[in-house]
């Protein structure tokens, strides 16, 4: 039984990794779960320097999902390389750095610092809805998304994978904008731009006033969106939204996604992953799928 | 290490109102410290986050963790969690979070005051019973619990291990006001009812724990609080818990702390509140 997939010439042991800024860097999670289990990890959003994010309240719970208003709270690309990284070289699974910053020469700049670091992949974060610069402004407009796009392929050592906003009309456009620039891959969806009212205290449940919904609330939309763009463009999606169980992360993949990411589900079960991993083997026993890669975009 | 597993729930009561008392009989007790908290998950799956509670105390021999908990109100998880009954099995996490360095605090201190406010008070129970081991007999352990009225709960418990004073906001028990009202009052006192104090341990509502960490800081004694604030997963990963500190943090080399893993306790001095 293959469960290997391929994207941009990386090959994942498996299908499953973890959404940005669910995961850390792993460190949190090795309690829990044996990171060697995972395809990779994908680490929480880095920016060139620390950013403190936003005030409390940061989450709060809402109907089957939650929104978080952390605001990209990272230790910059300094501390990272010099701590995550090796930390998660211990393990034997892919890393996906997540990048993030204000401007384009921010994103510039993370990218270049880590064209020698031994790291697999590169994910671009221009969906986060909850920082006022860069992030989403950057995934809500097709001609930005492109520009940035190119800038980074231009100078990344490592495969490139647009992150993208579900926050849009068409997300199929900002598919085909990435993919013309040049992305090896696209991973969605991010958040959907929520918000919820305290009526006892008449206000805001998040110091932000808006936060991004996940969770398995989300999942029908991140279905849609990740079939969708399996239509539109011909480039490997790593598909995410609300996946809390193999038979989620399966819908993913029969929709077009060659790899899924548990996201928000990691807050509730920090065991979630390694469940996901044995149940798609077990679906596959179940069902004499010899090779994961036959289910890739099977329902059409 | 932490871990998700489940326990069983060995009782359940309620002590009045909203506030229950649960016992549950779970391996995870032997690693249980004052200051600690678990999280317990409900089994509606439209709630998905564990509900982080504090540890009330702990039976390390028994495997029993003993929580005291108020329900946030109709529908919530912490209601679904009232309804637990003897036998219910429940999934928890654990045992999540710094609790309270006793054993510095008894070589550090002679004269420890703890300050409960609400449902910050029973956590502080369990700290009450740790320091009494801690101290054996070597200091007089004061506790100040604050009530809103007359509905008092757990006060017996701590009069166990400490001198008990109680503080009420309507006056109907103890001192009118609040805990500091009582050191307040003290100062004034002499012989019997002077409350010696050279360090405060704390735990309740926000306003409560700055006026306290202000007091510390303008009598030149030492405040450890416990702080509480909204968190998702609770070991760390989701930076949603954190709270300001005069040093950068070692997670994120800010300056934010996480309530989860790095506190629930905190020396008042590193926080600004």
């Amino acid at each position: 039984m293959n469960t290997q997939v391929t994207i941009a010439g990386v090959d994942f042991k498996n299908p499953v990794t973890v959404g940005s800024g669910t995961f850390g860097s792993g460190m949190e999670y090795s309690d829990f779960v044996d990171l060697a289990r995972l395809g990779a990890v994908t680490t929480k959003g880095v920016a060139p320097v620390p950013w403190e994010g936003n005030p409390t309240p940061r989450v709060c719970e809402v109907y089957s999902g939650m929104l978080n208003a952390i605001g990209l709270q990272n230790p910059g690309i300094d501390v990272f390389c010099e701590r995550d990284i090796p930390f998660l070289k211990q393990f034997d699974t892919r890393i996906i750095v997540n990048v993030c910053g204000k401007t384009e020469e921010e994103y510039e700049a993370v990218v270049e610092r880590l064209a020698d670091e031994p790291v697999d992949m590169l994910e671009i974060n221009v969906s986060c809805p909850n920082v006022k610069e860069g992030a989403i402004a950057f995934g809500q407009n097709a001609q930005a998304l492109e520009h940035i796009t190119s800038r980074i392929k231009a100078k990344a050592k490592q495969p490139v994978i647009m992150k993208l906003s579900p926050n849009v009309t068409d997300i199929t456009e900002m598919a085909r904008a990435a993919e013309a620039a040049g992305a090896d891959a696209i991973s969605l969806i991010n958040t959907i731009t929520g918000m919820k009212i305290d009526i006892e205290r008449r206000t805001f449940a998040l110091a932000n006033k808006t936060g991004g919904l996940s969770g398995p609330a989300i999942r029908p939309v991140a279905v849609r969106m990740v079939y969708q763009c399996a239509q539109t463009v011909k480039i490997p999606i790593i598909g995410m939204g609300g996946i809390a169980s193999a038979e989620d992360a399966l819908e993913f993949i029969l929709a077009g996604a060659t790899m899924v990411a548990v996201g928000a589900m990691n807050f509730v079960d920090p065991e979630t992953t390694v469940r996901v991993i044995d149940g798609i083997e077990a679906y596959m026993r179940a069902h004499n799928v010899a090779d994961i890669n036959e289910l890739i975009g099977a329902v059409r | 290490m932490k871990r998700k597993t489940k326990a069983k729930v060995i009782l359940q009561k309620k002590l009045q109102e909203g506030i229950y008392d649960l016992r549950l009989g779970t391996d995870l007790a032997r690693d249980a410290h004052a200051g600690q908290f678990i999280g317990i998950y409900t089994s509606d799956r439209s709630k998905l986050l564990p509900r982080p509670i504090s540890i009330c105390e702990y039976d390390r021999d028994e495997g029993m963790l003993r929580l005291v908990y108020r329900v946030t109100g109709p529908g919530t998880g912490t209601e679904e969690i009232s309804h637990l009954t003897p036998g219910d099995e429940v999934y928890i996490i654990g045992i999540l979070g710094n609790g309270y360095d006793t054993r510095m605090i008894a070589d550090n201190f002679s004269h420890p005051v703890i300050m409960g406010g609400g449902i910050g008070i029973p956590p502080m129970l369990g700290l009450a019973k740790e320091l009494d081991e801690a101290y054996q007999g070597r200091a007089q352990i004061t506790s100040i619990l604050g009530y809103r009225d007359s509905d008092l709960f757990l006060d017996k418990f701590f009069r166990d291990v400490s001198k008990v004073y109680i503080a009420t906001e309507d006056g109907s028990v103890g001192t009118k006001g609040n805990v500091l009202d009582v050191m307040r009052d003290s100062a004034s006192a002499q012989g019997e009812g002077r409350i010696e104090c050279d360090v405060i341990l704390a735990c309740g509502p926000m306003p409560m724990l700055r006026a306290i960490a202000a007091y510390a800081r303008e009598k030149g004694i030492k405040a450890y609080v416990s702080l509480e604030e909204r968190m998702a997963c609770g070991i760390g990963a989701c930076l949603g818990c954190i709270t300001r500190t005069h040093d950068i943090d070692s997670h994120t080399h800010v300056h934010n702390a996480r309530i989860c893993t790095d506190g629930p306790v905190f020396d008042a001095d590193d926080l600004v509140l």
